[in-house]
């Protein structure tokens, strides 16, 4: 009951049905699936973000004793949706002196990075749209493509802010990578696959979730994620005081826009990964059969972007000095104790 | 429309992607252009590992060409002060020999290529290949494998030994 | 050829393709959108580079500080090392003592490495 994969499948068997009835060999109507799932996860996932910037303005009201948005809708709901709606009408102001191309195709590589990573993940039993062999090295591979995304707007720009708020960008993202990649290794090495669905599937069960033997492989994965997607307290590239709105500057209508969705999804994104390797993906605490799975995984992702929401009002900014040793002097070193620890544990307990 | 043609079609596609991102590369006059078509002839690249099974491979072509070695050319390229009025010439007096080298290359090439009888059996490949390589790695590789760690270490000391003479 | 490239239709993979082809397509689309709807009436002012309402100085391309690039260095290097890492990470449990001193020697050369950056002054942001 309540698992959503039936019904897909029902609907699925019935187009399939009409189009291999006008004549179209197996594999096109594969293609044509695949298109038509993405097209709707691709919906899913814009509300999933509009729901997310709401959340967070409602969110940092009520930390702050205030009411945030509640004039469109109730209390607010569609406030996010007004505003892409105004987002769409805005003049794109395009400077004269940039970089046309660079500058053009920068929104749209950094959205569609973020977009890719959701082929591979199970959003409940049986809800993936393929479940690739590789799958964790896949979503480290995709997000890179964040970085040249980031550079290519700061350097498209021809702003200095830009420019320095880009280079800054991804000086932090490249620094924290290696400790992200590191501390996912634990994980991989106790589940002797890269596969998600696999991963997901192992742990059936509260105990079994791999935060418990890999608790300290989590922290530098959270920390390291935080600062990945830029937010408090490493949220430096968009120091507003200092950087006017770093690489995102010269940006304006629905170029802006795709720059705040993808940082948006980039936050689901990390609380995905969090929850897919650390804690259990779409099981319930009680084993895969309780509840419907993709209300567990939903329930579990937003408990973990409302974690990111709860750090920006609780940390201060790092300095930027700070920032760049404690990845290097103190994550990265900690990663390569939690591979040695994890190998120990296996070695002994095995 | 069969499904052989639609293979085909991607396999030309993405031929077709490598091809025209690497003559882009080389014949930008906008440095930046060039790395960022880099970024695009490599991350096609990926796509010829992927239609040949080799998905680790693949990925790490992502990780290690994308993610890394082209960030690093594109931070090389920004950090030059300049560049955009810098007009590359990419003619000059050698142009004759260096024509006369390349189609010898492309010689040596079309006839090696031309030339080896490849395997055209019904070959699966492993299901597990990221698992094989692993193994390999660990058994009967495992000499190459610990010299790459003190490649990386000299890489790691020369790299600073030259960034800090500045 | 199509015999080993056979696979690639129905293998997991096309779908990665597919969602590049239609991701970028819907954020075009959502582009040529925007521009039929919205106003465009740009004035030279308007035009200008951002820069606190100043007239821009210059252009952008100035020289900036050469520490971004020993980041970009160093994160090459430990990411190259990471990727070994992955197909080690795999068979672990099945190799036993020998591939965990083989790891120990693997990670401990970098480590050192990273000492030797340490202590060389590279990470400190000065």
């Amino acid at each position: 009951m309540f698992e959503l994969r039936g019904l897909i499948d029902t609907i699925w068997g019935w187009i399939a049905g009409l189009l291999a009835d006008i004549g179209l060999s197996a594999g096109l109507v594969q293609l044509i699936g695949y298109a038509i799932i993405a097209a709707v996860l691709f919906g899913v996932i814009a509300l999933v973000v509009l729901f997310l910037v709401w959340w967070e303005r409602k969110v940092s009201a009520k930390m702050q004793d205030r009411l945030g948005p509640m004039r469109v809708g109730w209390h607010g709901i569609i406030q996010t949706i007004a505003d892409a709606m105004k987002l769409l009408q805005k003049e794109d102001i395009t400077p004269k002196n940039i970089d046309f191309p660079i500058h053009f195709w920068a929104p749209v590589i950094t959205f569609v990075a973020a977009f890719m990573v959701y082929v591979t993940v199970p959003f409940g039993k049986g809800l993936i749209v393929a479940d690739l062999n590789v799958g964790v090295l896949y979503i480290i591979a995709i997000t890179t493509f964040t970085v040249i995304g980031l550079l290519m707007a700061g350097w498209g720009s021809n702003n200095k802010y830009a420019l320095l708020g880009g280079f800054r960008s991804a000086a932090q993202v490249v620094s924290y990578e290696v400790p992200l990649t590191l501390s996912l290794l634990g994980v991989i090495m106790i589940s002797q696959t890269l596969s998600l669905g696999t991963i997901v599937g192992q742990q059936d069960g509260f105990f079994k979730w791999y935060v418990w033997r890999q608790p300290l492989g989590f922290v530098i994965f959270w920390i390291a994620a935080t600062a990945e997607c830029n937010r408090t307290p490493f949220d430096l590239p968009e120091a507003d005081s200092e950087l006017v709105a770093g690489f995102v500057t010269e940006y304006s209508g629905m170029k802006f826009a795709m720059f705040f969705l993808a940082e948006f999804l980039n936050m689901f994104t990390a609380s995905v990964v969090a929850v897919t390797l650390f804690f259990g993906g779409w099981m319930s605490p009680f084993g895969p059969d309780f509840g419907p799975s993709w209300l567990w995984f939903f329930a579990k992702t937003f408990f973990f972007v409302f974690v990111l929401m709860w750090f920006r009002w609780t940390y201060p900014r790092l300095r930027v000095d700070q920032l760049m040793g404690f990845a290097w002097k103190v994550l990265l070193p900690l990663a390569f104790l939690n591979i040695l620890l994890t190998g120990l544990g296996i070695y002994i307990f095995d | 429309m069969t499904d052989a043609f639609l293979t085909n079609l991607a396999f030309y596609v993405i031929s077709f992607c490598v091809i025209a991102g690497g003559i882009f590369v080389v014949s930008s006059r906008n440095l930046f252009h060039s790395a960022v078509f880099l970024v695009f002839t490599l991350f096609s690249v990926a796509g010829i590992f992927v239609m040949l099974s080799a998905y680790l491979l693949a990925a790490i072509q992502v990780l290690v060409y994308v993610g890394a070695v082209a960030m690093l050319m594109i931070f090389g390229v920004m950090l030059t002060t300049q560049l955009s009025n810098v007009r590359i010439r990419y003619m000059n007096e050698q142009v004759w020999p260096a024509l006369l080298i390349c189609a010898g290359f492309l010689a040596l090439l079309v006839y090696g290529l031309t030339d080896t009888p490849f395997a055209t059996g019904n070959v699966a490949a492993p299901v597990e290949g990221a698992k094989a390589i692993g193994t390999l790695l660990m058994t009967k590789y495992v000499l190459p494998f610990e010299m790459v760690s003190v490649l990386l270490l000299a890489a790691l000391v020369g790299a600073i030994v030259i960034a800090k003479k500045d | 050829m199509s015999v080993i490239l056979g696979s690639f239709l129905v293998s997991e993979y096309a779908a990665v393709a597919v969602f590049l082809l239609v991701g970028t397509g819907i954020v075009l689309f959502t582009f040529g959108l925007a521009k039929v709807i919205r106003p465009s009436n740009p004035t030279p002012i308007k035009l200008e580079t951002y820069e606190c309402g100043e007239t821009p100085y210059g252009t952008a391309e100035i020289q900036y500080n050469v520490r971004f690039y020993i980041y970009a260095l160093l994160f090459v290097i430990f990411d190259v090392e990471a990727i070994f890492l992955f197909p080690w990470a795999l068979v672990y449990r099945s190799l036993g003592l020998f591939a965990f001193v083989e790891m120990f020697i693997f990670i401990a050369m970098l480590v050192f490495g990273l000492f030797y950056a340490w202590k060389k002054g590279v990470l400190k942001w000065v």
